[in-house]
């Protein structure tokens, strides 16, 4: 514990703009002399795509140089960046702090896309990894809208997903591309980009419509009850998807034009996380949770709870189908068992780790499971043993996940370290 | 017809089983107003009647004139009923201040779309809120509590706040379920100063559910008692506080063989 003081100590004057200079820098090593230089005198094969996990549980020999490698490129260039040149990121984020504080926010985050960006275009593999995570994230945050802030246990998330996904694509195969069941394409395929958030719109208002079916029963029913509804409302979307012939039933649909490269699915995170910040922090928000504390003192309290429970669902649903849409644009192919019990699982299960009832949580939530997941990929069956048992652990520690009942506080983020606080690792 | 609140013989049963008869109010506009009886007599019942969580079987509910019965809770609420109740109703994973500011609820009217894009008027109506819960919070004594969770606090400080997020909602008439119950005696003091407070700052009529005499003879200018679901006497502290079948009703039959 004394060491993780010291360090935390060490590195509280660090503002974020040090971090992202820090890891600038590594992400510059690695893309001019990672492969050439680093991991060639290492003996890697190649550069180790995610921190080397997936080398150093193949080969076992490897491990010594993949952390030599992570030790050489991220872990002491970020440190040593971030804390030396904290001399003039602090002014420089103390310049910043006198801007109105959404133009600070928007600098930040196009020097985040900027490196993120960097880091990705290494390999092929590290861009679905991203995109599928960014995706992860959305989706994450919507469920949380409803299980977390609204504090049902709904399990139609999937279904919603899939809604959005298969609405999205067949109107991308309709309008876009020369599709063997829809004909040849209605609309240049050259405004596919200009069009495609109005198509995701539309997954998104067709997985809101949908959600309607579980969002009224929620007005007799609750818990266990409710839970079982939204999970007949997964299957039998699932089930009525398989039986429709018309977009491929169970063999599925593909050929999707690729209309979600990175910066387009990064956008769509954003906005999703800002318009689901706005709301849960605002009173009409906040109601969620006084239906989910007590519905009773809601209602007396001049809360239209019925009104509240019907926003909760749509507008989470909405954000699974911008999800599902993304989703089936990035895979460019989608079949009905994707939506299923597994995906259920996996959204549970990065929500309640990540944390209930904050958006913080969501986040960090579904960056972990995803990148555990594959970061485990080589471990094949033991992975679903290693990953529950983190869960099992979570929840016995933590019981609402690991980061609950906190908001995103941008200021106290962006803002100048000057004074001793609590550092943001990195 | 000057009644703020005026119930006409409402009877309302569960199933077989008559919890209130014939029950009438009158309640005056600026009128502390008492409702006593024994456990189980139904003066809960009767608050939940009134507030709309149940439907009357039978009776006339007006409030200002304007009949509220089978009304929603939550537009009752909104015409100006406001309520406590008797075992706290706090939300428990909220701080005191979003309290406040949740009971504003019907106040505001930017929408949801004002709401995802943090519109003006959203950004104006939520400054405005959050100026009035300041103001409450100093009126009730817990702007020392303003970011705790409210399960953090003390008894008493939770009976303040739940009457805070009451007086929020910007009520006609207040409900008090009990305000007192499980208080000591020193925050009995307190509240009866809060009570007599809030019903000269707020100009509302008070309609309280109370078991302890000296709090009601202070407070209340006129008294019902219920009795198994029926009023058996009316009248102002000291005659209801001598009356024979009130005493009968609390303290049973003196034997005169």
């Amino acid at each position: 514990m004394g060491i993780a003081k010291k360090f935390r100590q060490i590195f509280s004057t660090v503002p974020m703009l040090g971090w992202f200079l820090g890891i600038l820098t590594a992400v510059l090593i690695e893309y001019y002399w990672g492969y050439d230089y680093i991991s060639y005198y290492l003996g890697l094969p190649k550069i180790p795509v995610l921190f080397g996990a997936l080398i150093m549980l193949k080969e076992p020999v490897m491990i010594p140089g993949a952390l030599a490698y992570d030790l050489i490129v991220y872990v002491i260039p970020v440190l040593l960046v971030a804390k030396i040149s904290s001399v003039f990121t602090n002014p420089g984020a103390a310049l910043l702090e006198k801007l109105p504080l959404w133009l600070s926010a928007v600098i930040h985050l196009v020097c985040f896309y900027a490196i993120l960006h960097l880091w990705a275009g290494i390999n092929d593999y590290r861009v679905l990894v991203v995109k599928l995570t960014l995706v992860s994230i959305i989706l994450t945050v919507s469920v949380n809208v409803i299980n977390g802030y609204q504090g049902e246990f709904s399990c139609s998330h999937p279904g919603f997903m899939a809604l959005g996904a298969y609405v999205s694509s067949i109107l991308t195969l309709m309008l876009f591309t020369n599709d063997k069941i829809f004909g040849a394409a209605l609309l240049p395929p050259g405004l596919g980009p200009f069009l495609f958030p109005l198509v995701l719109l539309a997954g998104g208002a067709a997985a809101a419509i949908g959600s309607l079916a579980v969002a009224i029963p929620s007005f007799r029913t609750r818990g266990d009850y409710l839970a079982i509804i939204s999970l007949a409302f997964m299957f039998i979307v699932k089930s009525a998807i398989e039986n429709l012939n018309i977009i491929g039933g169970a063999r599925g649909m593909g050929g999707q034009p690729d209309l979600a490269p990175l910066p387009v699915i990064f956008f769509w995170t954003l906005l999703c996380i800002w318009v689901i910040h706005n709301f849960v922090t605002s009173i009409l928000g906040k109601a969620l949770n006084t239906v989910r504390d007590d519905e009773a003192a809601a209602e007396s309290m001049t809360v239209k709870t019925r009104k509240t429970k019907m926003t909760a669902f749509m507008f989470g649903a909405f954000w699974a189908g911008i999800a599902g849409g993304l989703f089936a644009h990035v895979l460019t192919y989608i079949n009905p068992g994707m939506f299923s019990i597994n995906r259920l699982a996996e959204i549970l299960a990065m929500v309640y780790f990540g944390g209930l009832n904050s958006i913080v949580g969501s986040i960090v939530g579904a960056v972990s499971i995803n990148v555990l997941g594959e970061a485990l990929r080589p471990l094949e069956l033991f992975k679903w043993i290693i990953i529950p048992l983190i869960l099992i652990f979570v929840m016995i520690f933590r019981p609402y996940g690991l980061i609950s009942f906190t908001e995103i506080n941008a200021k106290k983020l962006l803002e100048a370290k000057h004074k001793r606080q609590q550092g943001v690792s990195p | 017809m000057t009644a703020l609140l005026h119930v006409e013989n409402m009877t309302h049963f569960f199933g077989g089983l008559r919890a209130v008869h014939n029950y009438n109010l009158n309640l005056a506009p600026r009128q502390i107003f008492g409702l006593i009886g024994p456990n189980g007599a139904g003066k809960t019942t009767i608050f939940n009647l009134i507030t709309g969580v149940y439907t009357p079987t039978e009776g006339e509910i007006l409030l200002e004139n304007k009949n509220i019965k089978g009304l929603e809770t939550n537009q009752i609420a909104a015409m100006g009923l406001g309520r406590t109740f008797q075992n706290l109703a706090l939300w428990r994973h909220m701080n005191v201040v979003d309290h406040i500011r949740m009971a504003h609820y019907s106040q505001l009217d930017y929408g949801l779309f004002g709401a995802f894009f943090n519109s003006r008027a959203c950004r104006e109506q939520e400054n405005q809120v959050r100026e009035n819960a300041d103001h409450l919070m100093e009126l009730f004594d817990i702007e020392k509590y303003a970011d705790d969770l409210v399960t953090s606090l003390p008894y008493g400080a939770q009976r303040r706040v739940e009457m805070a997020r009451a007086m929020a909602t910007n009520p006609k008439v207040l409900f008090l379920d009990e305000p007192t119950a499980g208080m000591t005696p020193d925050e009995l003091v307190k509240m009866i100063r809060i009570i007599r407070q809030v019903h000269q700052d707020f100009n509302v009529a008070i309609f309280l559910i109370e078991h302890r005499m000296k709090f009601v003879m202070e407070l209340c200018e006129s008294i019902q008692t219920l009795v198994f679901g029926e009023v058996i006497a009316e009248g102002p502290p000291e005659e209801i506080q001598n009356n024979p079948r009130v005493i009968e009703a609390y303290l049973g039959k003196e034997d005169m063989t």
